[in-house]
């Protein structure tokens, strides 16, 4: 018998949880139908998470595909189905992929494993960000520049601590429902060790009292730690810490049971969430909003 | 001397030659094992002093990580040695991440631009002044320096020889000339 996890019509790194609450009491073997049937929107975290969710079970999963042809659009041209379907037994018509033209998709999702994956990344960014970042979002180039370096650098904690491979997506949308305006997003997922079990490898590793996904999130993305322990390590998560900052950005991570947050005004977000259903590896989201009036975001 | 196109020298690393960013540590330390074994030439004698022309001119952007990489611990490597670099060719974008890992690292280094040289990163006050008196003056002793800077000459020999050690000042008997000025 198969348990059924429906999916939010919105999946996003809110809504993400309901699903994984709904997965939180069942066995790793547990057969899985993932209902999707009635999304209507998803963010490039909800789509990178959703596959990432199918490498996390024993068992080969099923996921029913949204109805709505708008959705499914959207999915084929994100690249959704072309690795869903090596992840999931896809229950429903979905469209095949073909090569697309000018989209808001920046970068579609896209497997990373190794350092020429992160290359292969950057320079397919490059080549959209005058289009979307400059043309679209009136970014300045210091803010694509730095865009394209935090891309960069959060590719690379994949591959340097998830001990697996994993995913990424980039896309420009308009966010009506939080800013009015324009935002572009990248979202970086993995079902690898996570920030806890990483940190936890570092020679010499000293749990503290208080020893958790929380404090180990605290201690990369606050304290720029690294199971590392050269003096130039932790500039990665570092920089993007920076960068959001600068250019009045989101950035949250996930690992584990909790989530932590870089959160500007224009967000409500707690800037730490703990007692989250466990799940693998670590989930990464920044959000650059469109500059106002044409001009600069910097703060 | 030397003189090292990163951008060829990240073709040499990479599996293709389609893009022209350093980007990742990986790659970094690549290029890095790469500048090491040109710089390793057999020919030169152990105790030579080397100049070595580091250019990213043809480089579209680099990262924090790598930045670590080609140029902090390039620079942490050669410290020991009788070597001494000058960065050509960096724009600000470059310098994003430069700027960064010097910071990290507590070092500096030569940059050549359009107006010409100058030193960034880590530095004191006086040693910034100190190098600029030096590279104003082209070959100077240190009396010449404490005078061009208007600084008690003890001080400013305690200066010098920081430069030297962090090989933005060379060394020639009495005399010092500063990195940029000897790369001819």
């Amino acid at each position: 018998m198969s348990h059924v996890l429906i999916v939010p019509p919105s999946l996003d790194e809110h809504t993400f949880e309901q699903l994984l609450e709904q997965l939180a009491p069942l066995p790793p073997d547990a057969k899985l139908l993932v209902d999707a049937r009635h999304v209507r929107w998803a963010t490039p975290y909800g789509l990178t998470a959703l596959l990432t969710l199918a490498q996390t079970r024993e068992e080969r999963p099923a996921l029913a595909v949204p109805e709505l042809e708008e959705t499914l659009s959207y999915w084929r041209r994100a690249a959704f189905f072309h690795y869903a379907e090596g992840l999931y037994d896809l229950r429903g018509a979905y469209p095949k992929r073909k090569e697309t033209g000018e989209s808001s998709v920046l970068l579609e999702i896209t497997p990373v494993a190794g350092s020429d994956d992160v290359h292969g990344v950057v320079g397919r960014v490059q080549e959209g960000a005058q289009r979307i970042l400059h043309n679209e979002m009136h970014l300045e180039s210091k803010a694509i520049l730095g865009f394209t370096m935090t891309l960069s650098e959060i590719c690379q904690n994949i591959i340097e601590h998830a001990g697996q491979g994993g995913w990424v997506a980039v896309q420009s949308y308009r966010w009506t429902k939080r800013l009015g305006r324009r935002v572009v997003v990248i979202a970086v997922c993995d079902a690898g060790l996570g920030f806890r079990r990483s940190l936890e490898t570092a020679p010499g590793h000293l749990p503290t009292t208080r020893w958790d996904d929380a404090a180990a999130l605290e201690e990369a993305v606050i304290r720029g730690v690294s199971r590392f322990r050269e003096r130039g390590r932790g500039h990665g998560l570092a920089g993007a810490r920076n960068y959001v900052g600068r250019w009045n950005g989101k950035l949250s991570v996930r690992s584990g049971t909790a989530r932590i947050g870089i959160v500007p005004d224009w967000d409500d977000d707690p800037p730490l969430v703990e007692g989250l259903p466990q799940f693998p590896g670590a989930q990464v989201q920044v959000i650059i909003p469109e500059a106002m009036d044409g001009g600069s975001t910097e703060r | 001397m030397h003189h090292i196109d990163l951008s060829s020298v990240l073709r040499q690393t990479l599996s293709c030659d389609l893009y022209s960013n350093l980007v990742t540590r990986p790659t970094g330390a690549a290029v890095r094992g790469q500048i090491e074994q040109l710089l390793a030439d057999p020919t030169d004698s152990a105790d030579a002093r080397s100049f070595t022309i580091i250019d990213f001119s043809q480089v579209s952007m680099i990262d924090f990580s790598c930045a670590d990489e080609v140029v902090a611990k390039l620079l942490m490597r050669y410290a020991s040695d009788d070597a001494y670099f000058l960065f050509r060719g960096v724009n600000d974008d470059h310098w994003v991440a430069i700027e960064a890992v010097l910071e990290r690292h507590g070092l500096a280094l030569a940059v050549e631009n359009a107006e010409g040289v100058k030193v960034a990163g880590m530095l004191s006050d006086d040693e910034r002044s100190t190098w600029e008196a030096v590279y104003r003056l082209g070959t100077a002793n240190a009396d010449d320096v404490a005078i061009a800077t208007g600084s008690d000459s003890t001080l400013v020999r305690g200066t010098l020889d920081s430069l030297c050690g962090r090989r933005l000042v060379m060394r020639a008997n009495d005399e010092y000339i500063a990195v940029g000025h000897f790369q001819a």
